[in-house]
């Protein structure tokens, strides 16, 4: 209630629906120039990097994961990533591989959701996938299994779609069997087949034309396209180890938002998540993948955010093609996690949240407890990105009345799928033309 | 895409959003089997996660997810109340106060400092509090997230205008109903079974963990004689306090178990200021 507008327009987005969260956007226009845009980030903080000094160094995996409830296998894998970097153990062989089967199951439920339900209803001119439905329940109701498909991982592997139960420093409480995992492969086949099906959908959606000019970041892995890795990268020469983030990566506050800004120390604003990854990674996608990209017509470098739900779709069936991958080459490890002791110490973690790289940082102190922690999410890294995009977008549509400036520059944010509530936090559009 | 109405008007539903992760809002879109039949049935009047489409109030049903956090969230919740006619709270957030009610240990003042550079940009309130400290609430659905099923059988409840099949008893029933052998007695895995609501399914000690609690605590929980089992089994106080301590921290059973004296985790001469410099830069 507090985020629309009274009066006869409440019918109307005032506020930013289909993200993640909650947010305003406000701009100025004085004389027919853009004068000032902001991302009003106003969902409340959480205080988590403090609370958690003082937690035992096993618990950050349980405690960070409801950061965000759309994402919280990339908190659970990049916070293993790093406590495990700062006590010196390596994670590798079967339960990297379960991993990675996990993170695809977040990649395939957390992009068909942003495909389907916050960002495709923009394209075809819905308020909503739900009255989507009433004209085309058949494109729903695929996507909505492609997401089940992707549910159904986080359900066999980590116990439960939401917060998953079986993650923990080192590996797992308890790995799957081949038999509980033959059922799932056959679903994972169909699941392909349809997310190729999606891939051909979106690609014949009308884009505008439109180029991001800003840094791309991404993680780096030599081989995967990445989900877990260990190296950061940008197309402006950023080539450095996790450890050496805060050297590079600079975060800081704006009045206007609970979530922090961050930028490339030296450079400026920059962007992660699906297009700089596609940017950097394209020659790494699984053959069908690479192949439905091709069909769909997918540049090489694509830099056009609106054409982001086609690179989120070609990441969909990278992700199935991955998860059977891990299927077939399974082998239960006799154990299911590697033995970990604390000790004291400094441990970083990139990995890809479905949003884009997600660091954290941990100390561990002598007595195995959490000193200090640092969280920085993707949407956070992204929000100056996305002020500007707004910014251009509003100059060069400045003639459209409020309604439709507001409808389409809602659209210019959710093509980068901000998860408010990872940053901390949605939208009220104020036109200030005075 | 409304075309001419010609059934009968379809209760409306209405889900909010205050402080929370935003995962107990999309576990009614991780209905992925039931969702259309659900909004065949209801009308979505207000759900911002799904649709930018708001019908104006009142509303048959609102989910509430989310604790109150801030002085405008405060009178937030009351206007959401006036235009409910019935409101189910949903997750340890909106029933408990969430994992972000450990402020209400410590002092808020020095959590900001940690986190932002300069404090003074934000408004929060001292305390993470459920909804029912605020108004009055019809029906709370526990858990870090809620359960799906849960979740269906409340609105199917409410659409039948009956009451909802939620047990109030603890995790070790659904642990025992599955057949699972007990990892507490077995495997001398501290869990928190006998002390938590029902609702997940015992899904940790299924996966060979001890329950963590998030569903919070369960009617007449005897969380003395859990404390002491605990003990037993090695940990230290300091460890006891945070088992209980995580997202239903705020909840009346977890809020203090009788635990000896612990070194203070949150002291104040822990924390060192946020390493953020202040700055006010524009894109």
């Amino acid at each position: 209630m507090t985020h629309k507008a009274t009066g006869s327009r409440a019918l109307s987005s005032d506020a930013l629906a289909r993200v993640e969260g909650e947010g305003a956007m406000r701009v100025e226009i004085r004389d027919g120039r853009v004068v000032d845009v902001q991302l009003n980030i106003y969902e409340p903080p959480r205080f988590f990097e403090g609370f958690l000094r003082g937690r035992g160094y096993t618990e950050p995996v349980d405690i960070t994961a409801r950061i965000c409830g759309i994402c919280p296998v990339a908190y659970q894998m990049s916070a293993c990533t790093a406590i495990e970097d700062a006590v010196g153990v390596t994670v590798d062989g079967a339960l990297r591989e379960l991993r990675l089967l996990l993170y695809c199951g977040e990649w395939i439920e957390s992009h068909a959701l942003h495909i389907h339900f916050l960002h495709a209803p923009d394209f075809l001119g819905f308020d909503s996938a739900i009255s989507l439905a009433a004209v085309d329940r058949a494109v729903v109701e695929r996507g909505l299994e492609v997401k089940r498909i992707g549910n159904r991982i986080l359900e066999v592997v980590g116990g439960r779609a939401i917060h998953p139960v079986n993650v923990k420093v080192g590996g797992f409480f308890r790995v799957p069997t081949t038999r509980e995992l033959e059922p799932l492969r056959a679903e994972l086949e169909r699941g392909l087949e349809l997310a190729v099906q999606v891939v051909d959908w979106v690609a014949g959606f009308d884009f505008p034309d439109q180029e991001l000019g800003c840094e791309l970041v991404a993680a780096d892995h030599p081989t995967e396209y990445p989900m877990l890795a260990d190296r950061v990268i940008s197309d402006r020469g950023l080539d450095i180890a996790a450890a050496e983030w805060l050297d590079h990566i600079e975060e800081f506050q704006v009045p206007h938002s609970t979530a922090l800004h961050a930028r490339v120390l030296e450079r400026g604003e920059y962007l992660v998540g699906p297009l700089a990854r596609h940017h950097h990674h394209a020659e790494k996608l699984a053959p069908a993948a690479a192949r439905a990209a091709r069909d769909a017509g997918l540049e090489p470098s694509c830099v056009n955010p609106f054409r982001s739900i086609i690179v989120r779709a070609v990441e969909v069936v990278h992700a199935f093609e991955t998860a059977i991958a891990v299927i077939d080459r399974w082998v239960r490890p006799a154990f299911a996690a590697v033995p970990v002791a604390p000790r004291p110490g400094v441990g970083h973690g990139v990995t890809e949240a479905p949003r884009g790289l997600l660091y954290h940082r941990y100390e561990i102190d002598d007595a195995g407890l959490i000193a200090d922690a640092v969280i920085v999410p993707p949407t956070s890294q992204n929000q100056p990105t996305i002020e500007h995009d707004l910014w251009h977008f509003v100059e060069a549509n400045i003639d459209l009345d409020d309604d439709e400036l507001r409808r389409r520059a809602e659209v210019t944010i959710r093509n980068h799928d901000p998860c408010i509530s990872c940053a901390t936090h949605f939208l009220d559009l104020t036109v200030d033309r005075s | 895409m409304s075309g001419p109405q010609h059934a009968a008007p379809r209760p409306s539903l209405a889900v909010w959003k205050f402080a929370s992760c935003d995962g107990c809002q999309l576990t009614l879109l991780d209905c992925e089997d039931e969702l259309m039949a659900v909004t065949d049935r209801v009308e979505i009047a207000y759900f911002l996660e799904a649709s930018s489409a708001v019908v104006e109030g009142p509303y048959d049903l609102s989910l509430v997810e989310g604790s109150i956090t801030t002085a405008v969230d405060a009178e937030r919740i009351k206007e959401v109340r006036r235009q409910s006619r019935t409101l189910i709270t949903i997750g340890a957030c909106a029933t408990a106060g969430g994992i972000q009610a450990l402020r209400n240990f410590g002092d808020v003042e020095e959590l900001l400092r940690i986190v932002y550079a300069t404090p003074e940009f934000l408004s929060t309130l001292g305390t993470s509090t459920p909804i029912s400290d605020h108004v009055e609430v019809d029906l709370e659905l526990r858990g870090c997230p809620i359960d799906r099923r849960q979740l269906l059988e409340v609105i199917g409840a409410v659409l039948a205008g009956r009451k909802p099949a939620i047990g109030d008893h603890s995790v070790c029933v659904e642990c025992k109903a599955r057949h699972n052998t007990c990892v507490l007695v077995a495997h001398g895995t501290p869990c928190l079974g006998p002390v938590t609501h029902a609702g997940c399914g015992a899904l940790c000690p299924s996966f060979h963990r001890g329950c963590y609690g998030c569903f919070g605590p369960s009617e007449g929980a005897d969380i003395a004689a859990m404390t002491s089992v605990l003990r037993a089994q090695g940990m230290s106080e300091d460890e006891i306090l945070r088992l209980f301590h995580t997202f239903n921290a705020w909840s009346e059973g977890f809020r203090e178990p009788p635990v000896g004296p612990v070194p203070v985790a949150l002291s104040p001469s822990r924390l060192s200021p946020s390493r953020l410099s202040p700055r006010e830069d524009r894109p």
